[in-house]
Order: C-alpha cells, then sequence, then structure tokens
C-alpha cells in the first residue's frame, strides 16, 4: 500500500518537476513547483516525519510560493518565447547531459545500500528542536546569516538600477 | 480492523455533512443577523422565520446558467473553485470535537472524535492547508483575465502573507505553553489550568483579527471589496462555480472559529463538568457547538457593524500592529513559563 503510493507520488513529483521548468507559462511553472513540494511532503510523511511533511506545504508550498505567484502575477510575465531555432548540438547535449545523469544516479543507487527510514521517537517535535539548539545550532544559525546576506544582496542589486 | 474503518467513515460523514449544513444555516443567520443590525426584516417569506431561504438560493444557484467567459485560462478557471472548497473541506479532520476517552464504538476509542487521532502535528497540519487554500482566490483572479478579478487576487495573497505570520507566532504561544502540537492535547491542557485566551489574551486578540483577514472577511474583504472591485476574484464565476468560493468561504468561517474556540476557550471542556461516558460525550460536543457557534455570531455581528479598511491600513495593522503584539505575546509567554507562572 505505501509502495503504491509511494511510487504514484514520486511519479507526479517527476512529472510536475518536468512542467515546472518546461512550461512556457510562468503561473503554470509555479503551480507545477507547487505540485511538486506537495508529492515531496507526501514522501517525508511516508517515512514518518509527519512535522517535516508539514513544515514542508506550511513554509514552501503555503507560504514562499504564493509569494512567487504574487510577483509573477503582479509583474504580469508575458509566456516565455523560443529564442530561435534549436540547433542539433543542443538536442545531442541535452540527450548527452541526460545519458550521464542517469548512469551517475543509477552508480549511485547501487553504491549506497538500501536504509530502512530511522523510526522517529515519540514526540518527534521535541528531539528535532534539541538537536537544531545543541549539535546543529553553529549551523543552524549559519543558515539563517545565510538568507540575511542573499536578502540584502538582492536589495543592493535592485537599487544599483535606480 | 473493519472497526476502524466504518469507525473513520462514520467520523468523515459526520464531519462532512456537519459542515455542509452548517453553510444554509450561516448563510440565514448572516441575512437575518445583518437585517436585526439594519434594523429591517430580513427573508421572511420562505418557510417558518424564512428558514428554508438557503435551501431556494441553493436550487437558484443549481439551476443557474454556468458561463464561461470566451478570454479565461480555462484549466487554471476550473481549477481554482476546486482548490477553494477541496482545501476548506479537508481542514476539519484534526479538531477534537468532545470528549469520549472512555467511550468504544465497533470495539474503537473514540479519543476526541476527531478523524485523524494520531497525527501529532495537528495544528501544523491546519495551519498549512488552510495556508493553500489562497491558491483558490489567486488563480481564480489570474485566470479570470479581468482587472478586478486580478486586483482582488493579488490584494488577498498579499494579506494572507502578511497576517499569516502574526497569526502563527499567535498560536506558537498556545503550543508553547501546552508542550504539544496537537490539539488535543491543547484542550486537556486548558482542562486542567485555565483557559488560554486568560493569560494570553493579546495573542487571543491577535489571533481572531488575523482569523477575519485569513476568512477574506469584513473589516478585511478587501479581496471582494464590491464596492471598488466589483466582486474581485469571483466576478467572472457565476452558477455552482460561484457556490464554490461562497461555500469554501463559510467553510473557512467555521474552521477559524472551531480553531479559536480550541486553541483559546478549551475546546469542548467546560469548567466545573466532568461526566463520563456517552453524557460527557454528548455534553461536550454539545458544548463545543455552543462555543463556535458563539464566534460564528461574533464573525456576522463584525462584518454589519464595522467599515472596511483601506488597503494601506491592512498592511499597516498587519505589519506594524499585529506582528510586534505577537511577538509580545510569545515573550510574556516565554518568562511566564521560565518563572513557573504558567
Amino acid at each position: 500500500m505505501e509502495l503504491i503510493v509511494f511510487y504514484a507520488t514520486a511519479a507526479i513529483a517527476l512529472v510536475s518537476a518536468l512542467v515546472a521548468v518546461s512550461h512556457r507559462n510562468p503561473i503554470v511553472n509555479v503551480l507545477a513547483l507547487v505540485v511538486t513540494f506537495f508529492c515531496v511532503a507526501v514522501c517525508y510523511a511516508l517515512l514518518g516525519a509527519s512535522f517535516l511533511a508539514a513544515a514542508q506545504i506550511l513554509v514552501y508550498a503555503g507560504a514562499i510560493l504564493v509569494l512567487f505567484l504574487f510577483v509573477v502575477m503582479l509583474l504580469n510575465a508575458p509566456e516565455e518565447q523560443a529564442a530561435g531555432e534549436p540547433r542539433p548540438v543542443q538536442g545531442v547535449a541535452g540527450f548527452a547531459l541526460t545519458a550521464v545523469a542517469a548512469i551517475g544516479g543509477v552508480l549511485l543507487l547501487a553504491a549506497v545500500p538500501s536504509a530502512e527510514p530511522a523510526s522517529p521517537p515519540d514526540g518527534h517535535v521535541v528531539a528535532l528542536g534539541r538537536l537544531l539548539v545543541g549539535p546543529y545550532l553553529f549551523a543552524f544559525e549559519l543558515i539563517s546569516v545565510l538568507l540575511l546576506a542573499a536578502l540584502v544582496g538582492a536589495l543592493v542589486l535592485v537599487k544599483r538600477k535606480h | 480492523m473493519w472497526g476502524e474503518v466504518a469507525v473513520t467513515a462514520l467520523k468523515l460523514l459526520v464531519v462532512a455533512v456537519g459542515m455542509l449544513t452548517a453553510v444554509p444555516v450561516m448563510v440565514w443567520v448572516e441575512r437575518r443577523g445583518a437585517a436585526f443590525i439594519q434594523d429591517r426584516i430580513g427573508p421572511n417569506r420562505v418557510g417558518p422565520l424564512g428558514l428554508f431561504q438557503p435551501i431556494i438560493d441553493a436550487v437558484k444557484l443549481f439551476f443557474k446558467e454556468d458561463v464561461t467567459p470566451a478570454a479565461v485560462n480555462r484549466g487554471l478557471y476550473f481549477l481554482a473553485p476546486m482548490i477553494a472548497i477541496g482545501v476548506a473541506l479537508v481542514t476539519w479532520i484534526v479538531i477534537p470535537f468532545g470528549a469520549g476517552h472512555d467511550v468504544t464504538l465497533f470495539g474503537v476509542p473514540l479519543d476526541g472524535v476527531m478523524v485523524a487521532p494520531d497525527l501529532n502535528v495537528g495544528v501544523l497540519y491546519l495551519l498549512a492547508l488552510s495556508s493553500l487554500g489562497v491558491y483558490g482566490i489567486v488563480l481564480a483572479g489570474w485566470s479570470s483575465n479581468n482587472k478586478y478579478s486580478l486586483l482582488g487576487g493579488l490584494r488577498s495573497s498579499a494579506q494572507l502573507i502578511s497576517y499569516e505570520l502574526s497569526m502563527t507566532v499567535a498560536v506558537l504561544g498556545v503550543l508553547m505553553a501546552t508542550g504539544s502540537l496537537h490539539l488535543g492535547d491543547v484542550v486537556s491542557y486548558q482542562q486542567q489550568h485555565v483557559w488560554n485566551a486568560v493569560p494570553q489574551f493579546v495573542g487571543f486578540v491577535v489571533f481572531i483579527t488575523a482569523a477575519f483577514a485569513e476568512t477574506n472577511r469584513l473589516p478585511f474583504d478587501l479581496a471582494e471589496a464590491e464596492t471598488e472591485l466589483v466582486a474581485g476574484y469571483h466576478v467572472e464565476y457565476s452558477s455552482m462555480k460561484f457556490a464554490a468560493f461562497f461555500m469554501s468561504e463559510y467553510i473557512n468561517m467555521v474552521t477559524a472559529s472551531a480553531l479559536i474556540v480550541t486553541l483559546f476557550f478549551g475546546g469542548w471542556s467546560l469548567p466545573g463538568v466532568n461526566l463520563t461516558g456517552w453524557p460527557g460525550l454528548l455534553v461536550s460536543v454539545a458544548v463545543f457547538v455552543a462555543k463556535v457557534s458563539f464566534f460564528l455570531w461574533l464573525f456576522v455581528w463584525v462584518r454589519w457593524s464595522l467599515p472596511r479598511f483601506r488597503y494601506d491600513q491592512l498592511m499597516t495593522l498587519g505589519w506594524k500592529g499585529l506582528l510586534p503584539l505577537a511577538t509580545l505575546n510569545l515573550i510574556w509567554v516565554a518568562v511566564a513559563m521560565t518563572m513557573g507562572w504558567l
């Protein structure tokens, strides 16, 4: 039963991820990304990480992508137009890259021993919180500083144009 | 196994029927309430006290012509009302409606009478799903290819992002005091101590204000502001597609009321009442319904008493008023917990 759900969500996640990068309409791109995040959340839930699943939907699908959609709609981004006739070399390069990625993925899967998901301890939100403010405090703070730096950087880039 | 399936199906049935019944009742309450507040009579022709008016309205909506404008983005135009009503319908499975720790049905304990009693991130699940509801409104606004709709959708998404933050921080205070994300635990904590609205009154005020904004109700109904945007995001919708938006608004209102009651007003519990078994279950469900009804009436009351905010006022209130207040509440809860007052 879980296996069926997993394969179904994984398939939907892959297809919607493809749509997210390939569709011409930016609104559809954002929506496809929402579907992808939703499927990833389902995968988390299947592994027993219900907190991570809820946080994934709450933060990514519920907040960040709403912001994306807001910006895309506000700027009224037009549909992407093809830059010109595709050249044959593009097709070959794309095919080669896909092949490399596929072979790499298969090799990686073969190299890593299949692992059972660690069963989360009871009240694993508490456990997660302790890890974040305990052993991983430095990394956690570092990430927030990184996000702040990115934010300031974006502001500086926008300011320069005016 | 089959007992569990049967009980879950039964709970789902009760929840679905309850929500879909709440909509026509609330429509009637809203119209009669508005009339009462404005010193009118209101709908009183169909049935006693006009009680059958919502049924007639529903029949009218069913048989109305379903117009699809020529210039809409078809796929998204059809998807938007489905998202709105779908998201509204799935939020109720984590809300505990009554006691019932000691009641079994077909050998299955009716713990809290919620549909998904084992989901230990109940509050997060509810917040996550309710934050998805905005996609329905935004997509309706964009796909309709109408400038009023688009403005409504844009306002709605900006409003949601601004108020969701304060709402979540206000909820954080409750969760910290409880020490659990499970709504059943939130209720039993309040049963043993005191209703959260007492020590966290500021958090409660922030939460209820944000709830009005999240449900797009006056004084924050900027997304549909009739006087400036015709009807906002659902201008181009008719018949049952319009009804889907209409219903989702009322269902969201019921969900918000239930959440207010569960988080801040002791859920199904009533101080001094400690019944067990089936009587306890029935009384607690009645208490829950009574409390939710009060907040539903509050929604109607406020709608017909306060004028609409201007858009910049809405944003100022959200970022400069509610967010600092919610943070203050959080600090207060942290201090109180450290000092051992809570």
